[in-house]
């Protein structure tokens, strides 16, 4: 991995206007920080969509399938009961008494998998270290990764992002 | 980011991006100011005389409480269904104005669903204890009973409620806490004191705002809001189906979970006014909970308040225009019977009250609008009431004809759950960003007053 180099932004539409223009003269942008969401900021830096809703909806399946299963063994199958005159005997006929259960099982669990997921998977977890370039990042600046592939380039590529409106360019931390 | 300047801005005082950093931090980092103590003390007293009163209805058993055998029910599920009630507009606001795109949520979200965590922790506290021996609690889960392999009654609503407010309360605790995560960062990332690095590192499981953690924090964000939805109308319909799969008069109607649900939306709002017309004054949000917010509130509950008063209206129609005698004697019964007055307080704090906010000077009136959202919460309480008691009281047999006053101890439970839930909001307006910093912020360009003083420059040149 070649030498980091951080370039801090104090608007993100000039930070959004910079990236294909940097990109085309050879600025390897592997990373942007910002306090809050930008639209379009990552199709602007070619990432993929993320599949987090996909996943919830094989955990809200998940959730409706254990539901089913639960409520079937235990008013059919394991222990029918006839209650009120209406008789546990079949699936498909006492469905309608089941219907609030199978739908909260399923956004229980298609909710909590997701955010489950969304945690594991951003490595958001308590006691994680973050990754703070300039403790800005989180109040009003905006902050671009770059890597060096070659360390001699660092002067000519800070004065190319100076030069896309970067207020200033430095390492990590300083 | 263009947006018409006849729209109004929502967030006044040109604020910039750091501005709003500044003054959301501002509460957690100072010293909380004498009205934060005098409240919490307040708060926490009230607090203890319901572990109090708590204590002593699970050492005594429920016959410290004032039912019987034919009121069963009293202050307990009325209290349980006014606090889930009140819990329903937090997520209103942060999931169905997200899915609408209503920029006026981004203020008062946070603080809206703090609200409904903290109201549903009290309603389950009342469903907790009313059983009379909260230790045997976990029979309302589908577990084996220890006797045999007995298992619950998923024909029953009320294991409906069982399922629906503990997913209710867990998903919107994980909507919640996932929303407070950029935040906390924020303040972590100002931190000057060693403890509050530390305690805000921890709080912010490590955020650094990528680009591909706002992607994935976004999507997150609407699939929840698309999820909570149903699930917050589910609710307030499964509790109204405790009272509506009975054959109780009063009770047996197909117009409770529409009616229930709106009901539920107007007291919500009502207690979110409560809460945020106090809070902006003691943090100082006046520039970002403003007239406009408060006026946006009151119209929901002047809608909501009209249905509801629609439903009493058509419940009371519709007892007579069955035929069923029981039905029409238990409706003549509330509103003339012993509980007259109980009905009386309803009809006239839901029905007549919210209508006054047809005038725009009394919805943009901060005095007002405070009143009335503590007499709308105080007739949802009645509404409640008066559907359990009054129809408890005079069922089908006159010879088990009764009546239900609560006892001090019962009394105490409910004015010590509002010492809960303020303890709680007190504590959260004290250590928790109040306001959704990182979001707000994304408004700055097109909805701040600087934004909309550009638009109208421009629009002159």
């Amino acid at each position: 991995m070649g030498k980091q180099i951080f370039a801090i932004f104090n608007d993100e539409d000039v930070l959004m206007k910079s990236i294909k223009p940097l990109r085309g003269t050879g600025v390897n942008i592997k990373n942007v920080f910002s306090p809050f969401p930008i639209h379009g900021l990552d199709t602007e830096l070619g990432l993929a969509r993320t599949r987090i809703s996909i996943c919830a909806f094989l955990y809200g399946l998940t959730g409706l399938s254990l539901a089913v299963l639960m409520t079937w063994y235990m008013m059919i199958s394991d222990w029918p009961m006839d209650i009120g005159g209406k008789p546990n005997f079949s699936y498909y006929k006492n469905i309608p008494a089941f219907v609030p259960v199978l739908f909260e099982s399923t956004v229980l669990c298609a909710a909590h998998g997701m955010v489950i997921t969304f945690y594991l998977r951003s490595k958001l977890l308590p006691g994680v270290t973050a990754f703070v370039p300039d403790v800005r990042m989180t109040d009003d600046r905006f902050v671009m990764q770059v890597e060096l592939e070659d360390a001699a380039t660092e002067e000519q590529i800070t004065a190319v992002l100076i030069q896309h409106g970067a207020e200033e360019v430095k390492e990590y931390g300083k | 980011m263009y947006e018409a300047s006849i729209r109004e801005p929502l967030i006044l005082g040109d604020k910039t991006v750091h501005d709003i950093t500044e003054d959301i931090c501002r509460p957690i980092e100072g010293k909380a100011n004498k009205y934060w103590w005098w409240c919490f003390s307040v708060s926490v007293a009230a607090l203890i005389w319901w572990v109090l009163c708590v204590s002593i209805t699970v050492g005594q058993g429920i016959g410290v409480w004032g039912l019987n055998n034919v009121v069963d029910w009293g202050w307990d599920i009325t209290n349980f269904v006014w606090w889930v009630g009140i819990g329903h507009a937090g997520t209103l606001i942060s999931a169905v104005l997200l899915l609408f795109r209503q920029k006026w949520r981004l203020s008062i979200n946070r603080a809206a669903e703090a609200m409904t965590i903290f109201a549903v922790i009290c309603a389950a506290s009342f469903l907790l204890t009313h059983t009379g021996r909260p230790w045997l609690d976990y029979t309302l889960f589908p577990l084996p009973n220890q006797f045999g392999s007995l298992w619950v009654n998923f024909n029953s609503p009320l294991i409906w409620d069982t399922f629906a407010v503990s997913t209710y309360f867990s998903v919107s605790l994980v909507f919640w806490y996932t929303g407070l995560i950029p935040d906390f960062a924020v303040v972590r990332d100002r931190a000057k004191t060693k403890g509050m690095k530390f305690w805000y590192g921890l709080l912010s499981f490590g955020w650094v705002g990528s680009a591909k953690n706002w992607q994935r924090f976004e999507e997150v964000s609407l699939v929840l809001a698309g999820m909570s939805t149903p699930l917050v109308l589910s609710v307030h319909t499964i509790v109204s189906m405790d009272f509506a799969t009975s054959i109780v008069p009063g009770w047996h109607t197909t117009i409770f979970p529409p009616y229930f649900v709106a009901g539920a939306i107007f007291s919500g709002f009502a207690m979110v006014q409560t809460l945020l017309i106090i809070t902006r004054k003691v943090l100082s949000l006046e520039n970002y909970i403003t007239t406009y917010h408060i006026d946006m509130m009151n119209r929901i509950i002047m809608i909501t308040g009209s249905i509801v008063g629609i439903a009493y209206i058509t419940e009371f129609f519709m007892s007579w225009y069955s035929g069923v005698e029981y039905e029409s004697y238990c409706f003549v019964n509330r509103a003339t019977g012993y509980y007259w007055w109980a009905y009386w307080s309803m009809m006239t704090c839901n029905v007549i009250s919210p209508q006054l906010f047809w005038f725009k000077k009394l919805r943009t009136n901060f005095t007002f609008t405070f009143i009335l959202s503590i007499v709308v919460n105080i007739g949802m309480w009645f509404e409640r009431f008066v559907i359990i008691v009054t129809s408890l009281h005079r069922a089908y047999l006159p010879s088990e004809w009764s009546t239900y006053h609560p006892t001090w101890v019962e009394v105490g439970i409910f004015i010590g759950s509002i010492g809960l839930f303020f303890t709680c909001f007190l504590l959260f307006a004290r250590f928790f960003p109040v306001i959704a910093m990182s979001e707000l912020k994304t408004i700055v360009k097109s909805s701040s007053s600087q934004a909309k003083r550009e638009f109208k420059e421009e629009a002159h040149h």
